[in-house]
């Protein structure tokens, strides 16, 4: 699998999915640096978590305007994947691409912690398509602002439309707030609507260990991988 | 002179202000003595302009020059064979095999983060970043130790509230996981709070940079953020006690901006990735004079900058403020000529200031030109090698007051006792703080937030067929209730719990690095305490072959005249060959719980200084528990080598609490429950009875209790070690804690309270 990461001043989890990308394709994704603007075609783009520009003005809003994001609408226009994660996601939302907002955590605190998705029933999408309807994965999030917020005819497109990739869900003997940052109808994830641009809040890259946050992020990635070159 | 005073006025009439010979109240307006003023006027022979009087109030500062606290940190045990460099540098360097070696130190932002939380904290964060990474280390870990006042009072609220997220926010965005630390709360807090920042780093061994100039002529170079007029005069801030009016100090901190620093953080270790950087050194403290400053005097040599050519953010700033400004995410270097134009491209590239502002020189002293005069002129060593050493009057104060157990009376049962301390903020669940903080960026966190006694970091790319890796350990720890009662007992006391820690978390203890928090040391008992820390820790720290790498010392955390407990925190640090063996705290089902270092005999445990003896809010006039270095070194070996022989599954300190709370913070993860054996002569006793609350609840040290799948070896093992332990029994999926027919205990409920004590105290505040 042909693959790109794009770095943005303030980007910090790079090395994460580089590291992912690697151990699981066998080969190292090239770096997409934000003020460049000529890479050969890829299969997939990843748009890794972070405070690019120091999430001023509003979390990914310069970086939407980078020469890069020019590449990732070519890619995309292509048939690419795109998959953006954390900060990733919250520029796709600021440069258009995927529809609503994500707003400030409901307890207006930084969260870092575990949570469970479960997997919606969507339209046809290489991220999706791997893993069983029904599936759970148990993947942690960390951000500021992830609380998905959209108008009611929005919210009810994306669920008729089958674009939810994501919901949190409650953790079986667990009291904790299951909904980490307040989204609406716990959306934690939604695709374009030709289903190959994804965005998520939770981190896949930092659940691909047995010894710490679990092995449900590769299992993810893994599936993705599979099918984005199937 | 370059150019006359009367242009100067028309130039810059602030520049010419400044240019004016001092007076001996300028002087002591900020932060010196008469002597010290004194002291300056004969070593520089000539009275000091303003920019030079406010160059030697810096660098006398005790922040910068350590001047009550030198004579005591010389005392301590630096060096070992695993020691790359000891304390004097922007961080300590240990070896830690396979050409690796781990960077780190600990530093204080105490009085800015309580005159201004969010940003005294963020930037404490920054600063002890910088400090890594400007010896060539990556970051891989951050971890802090606070100190609150009392948890009922609004105003602590808000200044835990702001500490927690100015430490994520700095943390969070640069991208370094924050992975551990403590948290406690006292009164003696309520006026002055205490904000500790760790980094750890790794380095190739061989590729350390250090901060001494060298080659007159090199060009000296200013990189990173623009300097502004904040935080003016921080480090002479830092260095007094507070009053009520200590919110008017506003102006003196620092305002952080971790964007910026992680551009730093690339750009820095890009270029060193080069061979152009001769020497580093970031502006911390006192700004661009102790930077300047210091990089001289430790090549012996001088150094000429034109200020003029320093990047600002705001017009006309004076050769005063530009010296003492504290704007963050800045760097000075000194570079090997010829190498400006490829060092340039990278800062370029990653949108900072590089800016060739003056060259190292051969004349000894520091010369700085600003709009075409010659703002400053004076030797570099008196700012060093004469910088006041005091050798402050002190007295120890050691209380040997033993409490019998009988003389306290605390009517409640077991079961109640549990419920209190759990519902104490400084035994419950951190969770709200540590989940503000993004402790798994990175992808190599194995254990964070209290997982295992020691937080535990995989060493990037040192996996392979065999082993996820190595792994760092890290932990913070100090017990300043032990300390106030007996400073030497409570100095050692802090090593020997760190080293603990470590071990417990299946790693070995290497090296410390420790920030000495006290009040004011012109007082005798206060400079007592520091003494008394000082030899407490040294004597620790050399038995157990964990030397002092790095430190800082903060003193004067004084309000109104009211000092703070004595905080001398132990930041250590061990290695562990292979991160898949971490030893978490919390046991399994069907695992045997026994303590190690309590015999079968023991049944009266020590509840001078307990968490036990406070819950009455008894006045603590007691001698803490002892510390037994031998029997503290025995344990760590033997839990070692039990691990080695892959016997334990599980392993938690025994601290504040004692034995049962220890027990309850093992069961509480995977809801288990525990039939809890108990000493023969306490099988027939009521609930309520001293001397079992003094076994349940004693703080005796050197004692770890460890859990195993595998008993039978463990007893045949530990049979010819000669260390004293004692069988606790078998965990079981009850979730409930008997004390044979004496108590009941549900963990479920004190789980509970464990999980929501400090939610609903900060809970109105969010």
């Amino acid at each position: 699998m042909r693959s790109g990461v794009t770095i943005f001043p303030g980007s910090n989890c790079d090395r994460d999915i580089i590291v992912a990308l690697k151990n699981i394709t066998g080969k190292a994704p090239i770096k997409m640096w934000h003020k460049d603007t000529e890479f050969p075609n890829l299969d997939l783009i990843v748009i890794p978590g972070g405070f690019s520009f120091g999430d001023y003005l509003r979390c990914g809003a310069l970086a939407a305007r980078s020469p890069v994001v020019k590449n990732i609408k070519n890619h995309i226009s292509r048939g690419g994947a795109v998959l953006g994660i954390c900060n990733g996601f919250q520029i796709l939302i600021e440069a258009g691409i995927l529809p609503g907002s994500l707003i400030r955590n409901k307890k207006l605190l930084f969260t870092c912690r575990d949570t469970v998705l479960e997997i919606q029933d969507t339209i046809i999408s290489p991220f999706l398509s791997g893993l069983k309807k029904e599936h759970h994965l148990n993947i942690p999030v960390a951000h500021n602002e992830g609380n998905f917020f959209a108008s009611e005819t929005l919210l009810n497109e994306l669920k008729n439309d089958g674009r939810i990739a994501f919901k949190y869900i409650k953790e079986v003997n667990n009291d904790i707030d299951y909904n980490p940052n307040g989204s609406s109808n716990d959306i934690a994830g939604i695709l374009s609507k030709n289903g190959r641009v994804l965005g998520m809040m939770p981190h896949p890259e930092r659940a691909i260990n047995n010894l710490y946050g679990g092995t449900d992020g590769l299992k993810f990635l893994t599936k993705s991988f599979e099918q984005i070159i199937g | 002179m370059k150019i006359s005073n009367q242009t100067l006025y028309n130039i810059n009439k602030n520049e010419y202000q400044t240019q004016q010979e001092s007076t001996l109240e300028d002087a002591t307006d900020i932060g010196l003595t008469e002597d010290e003023f004194n002291l300056i006027c004969n070593k520089i022979k000539k009275i000091p302009n303003k920019t030079e009087l406010g160059i030697f109030s810096a660098m006398f500062s005790e922040h910068c020059s350590y001047k009550s606290s030198k004579k005591w940190l010389k005392t301590m045990p630096t060096k070992a064979k695993h020691v790359i460099q000891g304390p004097g540098e922007n961080a300590g360097v240990i070896d830690i095999g396979d050409n690796l070696a781990a960077v780190f130190k600990i530093e204080s932002h105490n009085h800015p983060s309580f005159i201004e939380p969010y940003q005294g904290a963020a930037t404490g964060v920054g600063g002890i970043l910088r400090d890594v990474f400007t010896m060539g280390a990556r970051p891989i870990a951050l971890l802090n130790a606070l100190r609150f006042g009392s948890p009922s009072e609004l105003l602590t609220k808000h200044l835990v509230s702001g500490v927690v997220k100015g430490i994520g926010g700095y943390g969070n965005c640069i991208g370094i996981p924050t992975v551990g630390g403590e948290t406690n709360f006292d009164k003696s807090y309520d006026g002055n709070i205490l904000v500790n920042a760790m980094a750890v780093g790794l380095a190739n061994k061989n590729k350390i940079f250090y901060s001494a100039a060298t080659g007159a002529g090199n060009p000296v170079i200013y990189v990173g953020a623009k300097t502004g007029r904040d935080g003016i005069h921080g480090a002479t801030m830092a260095s007094t006690e507070f009053t009520d009016n200590s919110s008017e100090k506003k102006p003196t901190v620092q305002v952080g901006d971790p964007f910026t620093g992680k551009l730093l953080l690339e750009s820095c270790l890009e270029l060193m990735s080069t061979d152009a950087v001769l020497s580093i050194q970031d502006m911390g403290a006192a700004g661009l004079t102790s930077s300047s400053v210091e990089m001289a005097s430790k090549g012996s040599l001088g150094m000429y900058l034109n200020l003029d050519l320093v990047p600002t953010r705001e017009d006309k700033m004076t050769s005063y403020e530009i010296m003492l400004s504290e704007s963050q995410e800045r760097m000075l270097m000194i570079l090997k000529p010829g190498s400006e134009e490829k060092a340039k491209s990278i800062f370029d590239k990653w949108d900072l200031d590089f800016a060739v502002i003056g060259k190292v020189t051969k004349t000894g002293r520091l010369i700085l030109d600003k709009d075409g005069f010659e703002a400053c002129n004076i030797p570099i060593n008196p700012l060093v090698e004469d910088a006041p050493e005091y050798d402050r009057p002190y007295e120890i104060i050691q209380n040997k007051n033993t409490i019998k157990i009988n003389e306290i009376n605390i009517n409640y049962t077991v079961d109640e006792i549990l419920a209190k301390i759990f519902e104490n903020p400084n035994i419950s669940s951190k969770r709200w703080i540590w989940e503000q903080y993004d402790s798994s960026v990175m992808g190599d966190t194995i254990s964070s937030n209290g997982k295992s006694d020691a937080s535990i970091v995989k060493i990037h790319g040192t996996e392979n067929s065999k082993s996820h890796g190595k792994g760092i350990a890290m932990t913070t720890d100090c017990t300043p209730r032990y300390v106030k009662s007996d400073p030497i007992n409570g100095g050692m006391q802090a090593v020997c719990e760190a080293a603990r820690n470590i071990a417990a978390s299946g790693a070995k203890p290497l090296a410390i690095t420790n920030n000495l928090n006290f009040g004011n040391p012109e007082k005798k008992n206060i400079m007592g305490e520091i003494v008394g820390s000082i030899k407490g820790i040294s004597k620790a720290a050399s038995f157990l072959n964990t030397p002092i790498v790095s430190g800082n010392v903060s003193l004067y955390n004084e309000t109104n005249g009211k000092g703070i407990l004595p905080t001398p925190v132990i930041g250590m640090v061990g290695v562990i060959d292979a991160v898949e063996n971490c030893l978490e705290m919390n046991a399994k089902k069907d695992n045997t719980l026994l303590v190690l270092g309590q015999s079968e005999n023991f049944t009266e445990g020590w509840i001078g200084c307990s968490v036990y003896q406070e819950i009455e809010n008894k006045l603590i006039d007691a001698a803490p528990p002892p510390i037994n270095l031998e029997k503290e070194k025995k344990i760590i070996d033997i839990l070692l080598q039990l691990h080695t022989k892959n016997l334990l599954t599980a392993a938690h300190d025994i601290s504040d609490g004692g034995l049962l709370t220890a027990i309850c913070e093992m069961l509480f993860k995977n809801n288990l429950g525990l039939n809890l054996n108990l000493p023969k002569s306490l099988l027939k006793i009521d609930g309520k009875d001293p001397t079992l609350h003094s076994w349940c609840f004693g703080e005796d040290q050197g004692r770890i209790i460890v859990a195993t799948d595998k008993i039978d070896k463990v007893k045949f093992y530990l049979k010819d070690s000669n260390l004293d332990y004692f069988v606790l029994g078998k965990t079981n999926g009850s979730n409930n804690l008997n004390l044979m027919d004496i108590d009941t205990i549900s963990v479920k409920s004190l789980k509970k309270s464990y999980e929501t004590t400090l939610p609903l105290l900060m809970g109105k505040h969010k």
